[in-house]
């Protein structure tokens, strides 16, 4: 019998290329580009009213300036808004290059193209802008106010507002025999890939042909957008996703400015040309997320169950809202995690501010919303003098009412319906790993010692897997190797392994014949990209699915070849063989040379297909409703996302002098369905808790009132390295799976990070006896709480 | 320009180069050995460690220049034809890397590190590390591959 790959922990077929330094990253190709390099805004507001390049223009090896004025036809338009929503009533998109305003640190201004980076940074730098600074709007409460405006036509800074709601709240809250009011922040933060964004462009002037290389967690969508922007057929224009070094969701933006002005340079110079985002620039001119204000009223009974919940809060999506609303719509969806909220009303406002410009990172909304939810929670527990795991208990969705249906609209407009989830299970599963009902124990020992030790938890439920829909493509070559496509994009997930264990698993080959190939329009045209922890159960579903068709067409031709019934067949190792009847088989090789019936033949094996070799004479060499070739392609659209779930619990302790948290233990409990490679999945939870600590903890973007971002480099930005993320990681699964998908599974890239903010909180407020409303926290933020609760 | 004498993985160069050019650079670009990668260009995320002298440093921060009369190992310069070297392989079995970008200066800071001390606890081969940011793994396997490299050049 052949191995079963599905399921099994197996090291990845990536990395072996990476680790001997053969990894292709977009700064690795086009050595023989042109460098590009951008003149940005050092203010976060204000009119441009001079760009004087004639300084720049003597720096040897400069090869053009581009401003503005430079641009045609749709070029010069706006970019595009990619998810406009009947709420987004006032939705602005930057200018590729800045016309006239800036409206954050790090817009563009100038483009220059060199024949190096550093000689195209001496002429940027030698280019002259003259700004009339006009009033910062920074961070959410000037944003309300808007006693100044981030653009003219926008009254109140208000993109968008919206609300959804079920049953009757303010009913619901006036009867309620307990109501409790909280406010509540979380900052932003940012994906922080270790590789920027990246894009190279070659233009083929004779084939009249654009190939770009992009950095991107879409190459279809970047594809798109260039063709309509440089006014090319999309058939004329490849997009290549090389490896990429991480994406945690801001490379999932597109088009960046570079990424339609690269291909555009590229074309009107005849030359390769090639764009590097430095770090600072990463901090000013990509993306952030997870700065909202949020303000909630919960009404409860005696027995902590919810009765009604009203959630109104502000999300601050920065000078632009290219990516419209889905981060606060996923917050004002998801902040129900696996709770039953009773009646739900929630209205949220996105607001521009002079800063730059929200689109998801890693969790999406969620981990707001996660906050928001836990920390009603814990403050129901703390008003009844509950255990904390008792109420989440006490509202937990049952597993016999999934499906579960919310009322609401998802982030993929369609209705929010738990597919699956045993939440008690669950819950159960953490209490034991943490040793919850024995911590008080623990606590007395620390206490004894002089230490002050929490414990915390959070719960999160997670919509996996949403559409519109992937494909897959797999071809079995006369090599009988297997060669396997799908449209989106890789960014260190460990698809190509994933993808081909499922693939080896279908077919019945040897894994290590199975290759895959993702984000490249050359070899698969329709897809949507790689967002929502969707590549597994998306492309990996339609793999499945194309992998299926591949072997019914394969077991078709092999019953024709060995005269049996193609239900007698199997496929083991890569070879068609008759079940019970030995020496009965034929390689799957073979099977693809007899699939594409020849008039020449190219090699001894292929002569085998030949018209006087084979064929019926009474039928047509490939019948009416087939075609040549052993290969299937097929997608995967289903009616709605997955829902994973999970829990995690956090013990820490603070230090009594100097107020740093330290995180003795983490433990996660995860249902992501069935796992596909249980190695893959627990290297995502570990990298998403490092993120959700991060969060917590260190990460902050610390803009003054003037807009400067302060801390725009690794020097400055606490991003936590090996020393500040906890020692261990303990990791259960619970796999309910699916019903929505072929394989049973949900998606795992995002979960580790959403609910770090919220059980870290609970777990400090457990080991002070005070209460958070605001993450991340620092030591002197907790000093000071401190200071404060002692002082009344 | 100028001229720099530097071994490069154990090959005698010699090369004219602009004095401003970084180390990471003259390797990238003018040696074309491209494993060594830039992540910050402050001297934060390690992305761009190579040995100077057996010694990890961070060669966005040395010039060509400070480096010509040195040697210089990458991560190129670990390779060899019969397998991976005994950290590429623990990074392999540990799934001590997932996009891959820092990869190349992590495998060379751990060689650095398990040069200095071959036997780390789990602590020194965390404080060891400190310097080099991976934004995918959390750490946690990495530490498992750098110990487990450890362990397995004991025996």
């Amino acid at each position: 019998m052949s191995t079963r790959w599905f399921g099994q922990p197996i090291p990845r077929v990536e990395d072996e290329r990476l680790l001997r330094g053969a990894g292709a990253y977009l700064d690795d190709l086009g050595h023989d580009a042109l460098a590009a390099a951008f003149v940005r805004s050092p203010h976060a507001h204000a009119r441009i009213t001079d760009v004087d390049v004639s300084a720049a223009l003597d720096v040897e090896g400069l090869v053009a300036i581009y401003t503005y004025d430079d641009l045609p036809d749709r070029l010069a338009e706006p970019l595009p808004l990619l998810i406009p929503h009947p709420t987004l009533t006032h939705g602005r998109t930057p200018y590729a290059l800045a016309r006239d305003k800036v409206h954050h640190v790090g817009a563009p201004v100038a483009m220059v193209v060199a024949e190096d980076r550093y000689l195209a940074e001496d002429a940027a730098e030698r280019i002259a802008v003259r700004y009339e600074p006009l009033p910062a709007v920074v961070g959410i409460a000037a944003a309300r106010a808007a006693a100044h405006l981030v653009h003219e036509d926008v009254p109140g800074n208000l993109a968008a507002r919206m609300t959804q709601s079920t049953g009757d709240v303010d009913a619901a809250l006036a009867a309620a025999p307990h109501v409790l009011s909280l406010d509540l922040a979380i900052e932003r933060s940012a994906s922080t890939p270790l590789e920027g964004r990246g894009v190279l462009a070659r233009w083929d002037a004779e084939a009249r042909r654009m190939r770009i290389w992009s950095s991107t967690q879409t190459s279809t969508g970047v594809r798109a957008a260039v063709a309509a922007k440089l006014d090319l057929p999309l058939v004329d224009v490849d997009v290549i996703t090389p490896d990429v070094g991480g994406g945690f969701g801001v490379k999932i933006m597109h088009p960046w400015p570079e990424e339609v002005l690269v291909p555009w340079a590229a074309r009107l110079l005849a030359r390769p040309v090639k764009f590097v985002e430095d770090r600072r620039e990463h901090f000013v001119a990509s993306a952030h997320e997870r700065g909202q204000l949020h303000s909630v009223r919960v009404g409860f009974d005696d027995d902590g169950r919810l009765l009604g919940l009203d959630v109104r809060f502000w999300h601050d999506h920065g000078a632009f809202i290219p990516y419209g609303l889905i981060v606060p719509i996923i917050t004002s969806t998801q902040l129900l995690g696996p709770y039953k909220p009773g009646a739900y009303r929630v209205t949220f406002d996105s607001l521009y501010t002079n800063t730059v410009i929200v689109t998801p990172y890693r969790g999406a909304g969620r981990p707001q919303g996660v906050f928001v939810m836990e920390r009603v929670m814990d403050a129901i527990a703390r008003e009844l003098g509950l255990d904390r795991t008792t109420v989440r208990e006490r509202n937990f969705i049952e597993p016999h009412e999934m499906p579960y249906d919310h009322g609401l609209v998802f982030q993929d407009g369609r209705p929010l319906i738990y597919d699956s989830g045993d939440f008690p299970a669950s819950l159960a599963k953490l209490k034991q790993l943490v040793g919850w009902d024995d911590f008080e124990q623990a606590r007395e020992t620390a206490r004894a010692e002089g230490r002050r030790i929490g414990i915390g938890l959070a719960c999160y439920v997670e919509g996996t897997g949403v559409g519109p829909y992937e494909g897959g493509h797999v071809v079995i070559e006369t090599s009988g190797k297997v060669k396997v496509a799908t449209g989106l994009t890789s960014q260190g997930q460990g698809h190509q392994t994933v993808f081909a264990q499922i693939v080896a698993d279908e077919l019945g080959v040897p894994l290590d014949d199975v290759e895959v190939v993702t984000g490249d329009t050359r070899r698969f045209g329709y897809a949507v990209g790689t967002f929502a922890s969707r590549a597994a159960v998306m492309s990996g579903s339609a793999i499945a699915l194309a992998a299926r068709a591949a072997k019914e067409k394969a077991l078709r031709v092999a019953g024709d070849a060995l005269e049996a019934n193609p239900d007698d067949l199997e496929i083991v190792d890569g070879v068609v063989r008759v079940v019970g009847a030995p020496g009965a088989e034929i390689s799957l090789g073979t099977v693809a040379v007899l699939s594409n019936p020849l008039r020449y033949a190219f090699d001894t094996a292929a002569q085998a297909a030949t018209q006087f070799a084979s064929g019926d004479p009474a039928k047509p060499p490939v019948p009416e409703d087939d075609e040549p070739g052993l290969e299937g392609r097929d997608y995967f659209s289903p009616m709605q996302s997955t829902f994973a779930n999970g829990m995690h619990a956090v013990v820490v302790e603070t230090d009594p002098d100097t107020a740093e948290v330290k995180i003795l233990r983490y433990c996660v409990v995860h249902d992501c369905g069935t796992l596909i490679n249980p190695r893959i999945v627990e290297g995502q939870i570990h990298g998403g808790v490092a993120q959700g600590v991060a969060g917590a903890l260190y990460e902050r973007m610390a803009y003054d009132d003037a807009g400067q971002l302060q801390n725009a480099s690794f020097m400055d930005f606490l991003m936590p390295y090996a020393s500040e993320v906890p020692s261990s990681v303990e990791i259960d699964h619970l796999e309910t799976p699916s019903p929505m998908n072929p394989l049973g599974i949900k998606g795992a890239g995002e979960a580790g990070v959403i609910p770090g903010a919220a059980a870290i909180a609970s777990a400090i407020e457990d080991a002070e006896g005070i209460v958070l409303t605001s993450m991340p926290i620092s030591p002197s933020e907790l000093w000071e709480l401190r200071r404060s609760k002692e002082t009344g | 320009m100028m001229r720099v004498d530097i071994t490069v993985n154990g090959r005698a160069r010699a090369d004219d180069v602009e004095a401003r050019l970084l180390l990471v650079h003259y390797l990238r670009d003018v040696c074309g050995l491209r494993a060594t990668n830039v992540g910050c260009d402050t001297t934060s995320c390690g992305s761009c460690t190579v040995l100077l002298d057996g010694a990890s440093v961070k060669s966005c921060t040395v010039l060509a220049a400070q480096a010509s009369g040195h040697e210089v190992t990458t991560l190129e310069g670990l390779n060899r034809s019969d397998g991976l070297h005994p950290v590429q392989e623990a990074f392999r079995q540990e799934h001590g890397l997932q996009c891959g970008f820092c990869t190349p200066g992590m495998v060379m800071a751990a060689v650095g590190l398990l040069a200095d001390n071959p036997d780390p606890s789990e602590d020194e081969v965390r404080e060891g590390l400190e310097g080099n940011f991976c934004r995918c793994t959390g750490y946690h396997n990495i530490v498992r591959a750098v110990r487990a490299a450890a362990s397995g050049g004991r025996a």
